[in-house]
Order: C-alpha cells, then structure tokens, then sequence
C-alpha cells in the first residue's frame, strides 16, 4: 500500500502494548497484571495462535517460572517430563566418546530441570494471561513502528490485510490499525524486523560487539518404545561440522515415547557450501542416533534462528516509550543453550520498571539498572567467554571452556569480543570448497519440500511477498558469482532458488515466499544484506504444534 | 428475517493430520483448531444479507467442548450478532447434529438455516440435509450463488451437468460451497466487541434429544502411501507392465 493513499485507521489505547506472544512478551503481561491488575495490557502475535510460531529445544530451568508463578505446577503447567540422565558426547564419523559428566561445567548441567515443548508452555502462559485480564489477540502482526512527533515510540500498526502482490487492496481489504502504548514492549524473539529497526534507529549497539546467530534446527520423532528413555538428555559436538564450524546436536527423550532432536549452527560460518539443514540431516545418520531413529516416525519439524552473542552484543533495551526483551535483545545463555528462563525474566524486569515508570513516574532507563541487579545479568556474565572461543576452533574452545567454566566459573577477568557480524564471514565461493551431502533416503533423512510440509505452513495467496530485497539484480549479478548464492542452502525452508528462463536466456533469483517459516535466517546472513524480512499478513507462517 | 447459522470447529486446514498410533483417532493435543471453510462462507453470506439490510439478525451456533466459544466468537467477531453453544464432549453424529439444530430452530424461528455443505474433519456431508427432511423445509445444497426474495430465495448449485438454478420456498436450509463468496478478515476491534456480545451455553441433556451414536466405530488408519510413478520406453512396454505387473487389463 502506496503510503500517499490515505487510509482510515483506527487507534486504540492501551497502557503497555506488548508485540509478541512468546516466552518474554507473556511473562511481561502476565507481570504487569500481578503488579497492579487495573493496567491494561494487550499482546500481539503474529502466529494464528498462541503458540503457533515457538520452537525451540527444549530444556526448560524452571527458575524464572517458580517467581512468576509459584504454583503452576498445581495450575497444570505443561512440564511433566524431568530430566534424569545427561550424556555428553564428541562424536567422530564412526564412533564417538562420551564426555565424564564431572568433568562438564555446571552450566550444562541439566539436574531439575524438565523436557518441555516451549510452544505448549506459551499456550498454558497465554492462558493464565488471558485469566489476569490481559488481552491476547494471535494472527495480527505488528508490521511498523510508530513513533510521536518527538521521535519516541507511540505504539505499532497492525498489518494490512486482504493486499495484493502488487500492493493494491482486493475485496477483503481489511486496514491494519494502531495501537497506541504508554509504554510499548517489543518481544518478536530474535532478528524481531521491528527490534532491528529500533537498534538501528536509537543506535541501542553502539557500545556493543556484533550480535552472533546460529540457526537450530528441531524434528519430534515417535520411536520404538524399547529404544525410549523418557527424561534422558544427550548433547554432541564434532562430527558432521568440520572444526571450524561452531554448533551441535541436541536429542531428549520426552514424553509419549517422543524424542525432540535437533541442531544449532552458528551463522557465522565461512564455507558459503555449508548447508545447515544437510548437516543436521546428515547427523541423524550417526549410528549413534540412526540406531535410535531406526523403525521410528518423523512428526515434526521446524527451524528458527536464535541468539548467540551474548551479553557482548546485547544492545541497551530501553528507548524512549519502549523496552525490548527477551531474545528481540539478545538474552539467551549460549553455554547453557537456553533461552527461556532469561527471556522470562527479562520480561518480568520489564514489567517491574513499566510499573515504576507508569505509576511513580522513574524513567525507563531504570531497566538497566534492575536488569544488573538481577541472577540474569550475572548468569550471562559467567557465559560471556565460551561462544567468542570457538573462533579458535573446536578441541582449543572446548579447553579454553573447562579452564574458563570449571576452574573459574566464568570469572576471568577479561572478555573476549566478537569480532564480525554473520554476514560478513563468508568466504568467496571460488576459496571454498563444495560440500559433498548424501541423499536423502525418505527414512531418517528427508529433503526440504517433506520438511516444510510437517510445519503446516501457509500463507494467504496473493499478498505483497515478504522476503524483500534491497536490489533485485544482487542476487544474480552478485551473489551468485561470488558466493554460489547461499541463500539456496541456508534457508532451511527451500524459499530461494535460481531457475534459468530459457525465453530471456537468464538466470532469475526466485523467492517462493509462501514457504517460509520465518525462521530470519536469511536476513541475517545474506552477505550484503539485501533480504529484509518484514510481516506477512497476521496468522501467516507455520503451524507449529508440540515443538 | 432471521438467520441461523451453524458453524463447527475443526482441526485447521493447514494442519498436517497425524493418526495415533493406537488408532483410536487422529491426534488433536495442542492442534490449531478454527472454523469449518465452507462454515466461514454460511458466515459471510449471512453477514453479507444483514450488510445489505435483507437480514435483521444473525444467530450462530455451535455444538460440542467449551473451547466451541472461540469459533462462536470468531463469528461474531465478523459480524453475527449472538451466539448459542450446546455443550458436549460426546462425540455427535449428523443425525444428532440435526435433531439439536431442528430444536433450535424451532425455539428461534429463523427464516433460512445456512451451513456448510460439509466438515472438513469426517466430510459427513449429512447435516443439512437431514436438518431439511427432520423440518419438513425445502433444502438448497452445496450453493455457490444465493438471492433473496419476498418469499423465497433463488439459488445456484454446482451440479455434475452444471450450473442448476433454482427458486425455493422460505422457510429453507441452505448448505454452501466455497465459491459462494470470500470470507472477511475480522478487524482487531471487532474481534474485542465481539467478546461482549451475547453466549448463551446450554448443556445438552438440557434439550432431551437422542445422540446416541448408529456408527460402530472400528479404527482410524493412516492413508496408503502413494507410490511414485515410472517412465515407460515405449507403448509395449506400457502394455506389458499394465498386463502383468498392475494386472488392469
């Protein structure tokens, strides 16, 4: 929609609005309302449902939830599955060693803690929201930021529906509308397209190293019940990532004979002929897992970029009329590969300083300062140092760790800086060398179309498409010479592709966009930059269930 | 004139259907659920009639678990103006279905019943039908055009030879196509009024009618999966392999 066409559009006024239903954004609600029940607080999310766009591991440290609410165990949280056995291993192609649980950090510990489907606990959260008053309302994204006249954030626009490609209103047009905060929180989880435009906007980086992505991958598989161990957890490293590549595997037993088994890549890998989505395919064929995997179902599957840097690139979370939290920020604990707890927690100190702010008039610069006071800032002090040593590789990291976790628990008196963004660490196609996968075999291995299937993904037909890109001709003119266009291998949703048109003797860069599974990857590591990503119409995207 | 519209919720079209692996049914944990599609056209049509003045109301029911409320309001949320839920964790047949519409009916004197001409779920394509024979009204199915008269309505059905078109008496139960119209987005204030319009929640022993099931239920399978086809070389080779392999001619 042209912005000079003048359309109608309704404002309504609340005193927080909250974007995003995940994790930070709930707790930031549910908070809010504990704090003081005559605030009114809406959330918005762009999945249909609550619930509809989480994945994530996931091994769930119930920390944060026993003080938003102590009881929900009694209120029938879904975490039933504790943890009770943990491996660790280092896997080779053939074999692979485990790890002597002594000898891990305390961090990677898992006693206490519970499997979990984060989706599901978003849905239970959303409830015990709704029950405080707070007003959800799943399928509308939040497509711009608006600002007052002074600059400062006045609340966000819901996106337009019933557009065509060509940006023209059909039928259905239905205009998205404005809702107006005293305060706006923003809680789209990480690479969030508004959160990137505020960082950008009030500089909220600039003391900060680059932020550092990796791209997880989650499949659920129903297993042969004689293979299942309900509440075992097992973590990998090595084999199929050459030692440069920063990542690992996750596998947990959970409930209903069910494992949830998975892989996170680090996007700031070099060989633009990596494929993550093949790495993690190619993984499930370690005997290791493929004897576990044997005469068991996929069910599932999904991907979704996460948050690595941090608190080195954690960027200030506060601006004029508005917080970020959670993983908009960058809260996760890399060591711990967790995010839940601190997004959690980030979201109730949110709420605590709203409330100071709405109601004994402090500024909301305040969050710092209650963010510093609080376990999580210690606890991702003491996590700082492991992710900026795998740049030395994987066998020097692994040592630095012991030494860094072990002996002084995160406590050296020095921290390590990123040094470069994702997107600038690619190497040249023609230094690279090609990366030979296997076949899918339609067993334990599948290709990306079957994938993408399992995510119920879909998108209205006929909308503006999502994937933006900056300069059209980039990807052929560039791209594709230089890079061998990585974009066909990091998308784990098979979005992009180059197809020659016989009839203009040219190759063309396709986005098939209706397949996305707004996972950010490629906005954060197509080499130039040149893929926004912005909000498809609300409800759009895939369907995720127990993930 | 009144209208009622019934509306089911079912597991989204989106969603990847996955059987259990008792095969006691399909696995609905945590699955999006929304409005039946060719329920969301009854919908609009009959927003579309109250748009244009030729309805005065719209009633919307659903029936079977509490969570129902939420495809109630998403109803109200595009524009019917109250709801009624008749509250069930059985599992109700068609014919059941029609026996509690018909009491409904017969409580709110609607002009025209509008549904959809099928659930996406079972794909029963019963409901209206029995609903029209158990009333004793004329019945319009699987429509894909609806015009409104004095006293009767003119419509447009996709039949096997065409188009058919036909005038029926009110009152009249309609079940509609898909290509009847595009359903409307609900606009984020709407769906907040519709949480304050009326509900009304009526157990089902309240109503006294017979639900019990005439299906036996066996089992739920998971389709066959579809095996890829091959190329053949050449006609004989097409002919031999449909002869002696797929054993068709």
């Amino acid at each position: 929609m042209s912005e000079n066409q003048k359309i109608q559009r309704e404002e309504m006024q609340y005193d927080v609005v909250i974007v995003g239903a995940g994790p930070a954004g709930l707790s930031t609600a549910i908070k809010l309302k504990q704090l003081n029940y005559e605030t009114s607080v809406c959330v918005i999310e762009k999945a249909a449902e609550v619930g509809g766009h989480i994945l994530s591991g996931n091994v769930f440290e119930t920390k944060a939830l026993d003080e938003l609410i102590p009881l929900w165990k009694e209120k029938g949280a879904p975490l039933k599955t504790k943890v009770n056995s943990e491996e660790f291993l280092f896997l080779k192609k053939k074999n692979s060693w485990n790890i002597p649980t002594w000898l891990l950090p305390k961090s990677l510990k898992n006693h206490g803690n519970y499997i979990i489907s984060l989706a599901n606990l978003c849905r239970w959260l959303g409830g015990q929201a709704e029950t405080l008053g707070v007003e959800i309302f799943p399928g509308f994204a939040a497509s711009k930021v608006v600002y007052n006249e002074d600059h400062t954030v006045a609340g966000i626009q819901t996106g337009d529906m019933g557009v065509n490609k060509e940006g023209n209103p059909k039928d259905t047009f239905e205009p998205g509308i404005i809702l107006k905060g005293k305060v706006t929180v923003f809680a789209e989880g990480c690479r969030g397209h508004l959160g990137k435009e505020l960082i950008e906007k009030f500089h909220l980086d600039k003391n900060t190293s680059p932020q550092q992505y990796g791209i997880g991958f989650k499949e659920i598989w129903e297993i042969d019940p004689s293979f299942h161990q309900e509440g075992k957890v097992i973590h990998s490293v090595g084999w199929p990532l050459d030692p440069k590549t920063y990542g690992g595997s996750f596998c947990y037993h959970a409930e209903n004979n069910q494992i949830f088994i998975g892989y996170v890549i680090g996007l700031d890998y070099q060989n633009p002929y990596l494929s993550p989505y093949d790495e993690f395919q190619k993984f499930k064929t370690h005997p290791k897992m493929s004897s576990l995997l044997k005469g068991g179902k996929r069910i599932s599957y999904g991907a979704r970029a996460l948050i690595e840097g941090g608190l080195q690139s954690l960027p200030q979370m506060y601006m004029p009329g508005a917080l970020l939290v959670g993983c908009d920020a960058g809260t996760l604990n890399m060591p711990k590969i967790k995010g839940s707890h601190t997004a959690m927690k980030s979201g109730m100190i949110a709420a605590e300083t709203i409330q100071q702010h709405l109601y004994e008039k402090k500024d909301l610069s305040n969050y710092e300062k209650l963010f510093k006071d609080s376990w999580i800032y210690k606890e991702l002090y003491e996590a700082r140092n492991v992710k900026p040593s795998f740049r030395w590789g994987l066998i020097p990291a692994l040592i630095f760790t012991g030494i860094d976790q072990l002996i002084f628990q995160g406590k050296l008196p020095f921290t390590l800086k990123h040094k470069y963004a994702d997107h600038e660490t690619l190497h040249l196609a023609k230094d690279s060398k090609k990366i030979d996968y296997p076949k899918y075999d339609g067993v334990i291995t599948f290709d990306k179309p079957s994938s993408v299937y399992l995510t119920g993904t879909s998108h209205a037909e006929n909308q503006v498409v999502h994937l933006q890109l900056q300069d059209p001709d980039l990807p052929i003119n560039y791209t594709l010479e230089k890079y061998d266009e990585p974009a066909l291998r990091y998308c784990p949703a098979g979005v992009y592709d180059i197809q020659y048109n016989k009839e203009t003797k040219k190759s063309e860069f396709i986005i098939n966009s209706q397949n996305c599974i707004h996972c950010k990857t490629c906005d954060i590591k197509e080499p130039s930059q040149n893929i926004n990503w912005i909000t498809p119409e609300g409800g759009g995207g895939p369907n995720y269930a127990n993930t | 004139m009144k209208l009622l519209v019934a509306v089911k919720r079912v597991i989204d079209y989106n969603v990847q259907i996955r059987v259990k692996s008792d095969q006691t049914g399909v696995d609905m944990d945590n699955v999006k659920m929304s409005m039946n599609p060719p329920d969301e056209n009854a919908v609009e049509e009959a927003i579309k009639l109250k748009d244009s003045g030729v309805a005065t109301e719209v009633v919307v029911v659903s029936i079977g678990h509490e969570k129902c409320q939420d495809t109630i309001r998403s109803a109200m949320a595009m524009g019917a103006d109250r709801g009624i839920l008749i509250k069930t964790e059985d599992l109700i047949e068609p014919l059941a279905v029609a026996k509690i519409l018909k009491a409904i009916v017969e409580k709110e004197q609607p002009d025209m019943v509008l549904l959809g001409k099928q659930a996406i779920d079972d794909d029963s394509n019963q409901t209206g039908q029995m609903l029209s024979a158990l009333l004793n009204w004329p019945q319009g199915c699987f429509i894909s055009k609806l015009g409104v008269n004095d006293k009767t309505i003119t419509i447009t059905r996709e039949i096997d030879e065409g188009l058919e078109h036909l005038e029926i008496q009110l009152p009249a139960v309609v079940t509609c196509d898909l290509r009847l119209n595009e359903p409307r987005f609900a606009s984020l204030p709407n769906i907040m009024k519709a949480k304050k319009k009326p509900l009304d929640v009526i157990a089902i022993e309240n109503l006294e009618i017979d639900i019990s099931p005439r299906v036996k239920f066996l089992k739920v399978e998971e389709a066959p999966v579809r095996k890829g086809g091959t190329m053949v070389a050449d006609v004989k080779e097409l002919i031999q392999k449909l002869k002696y392999e797929a054993k068709v001619i």
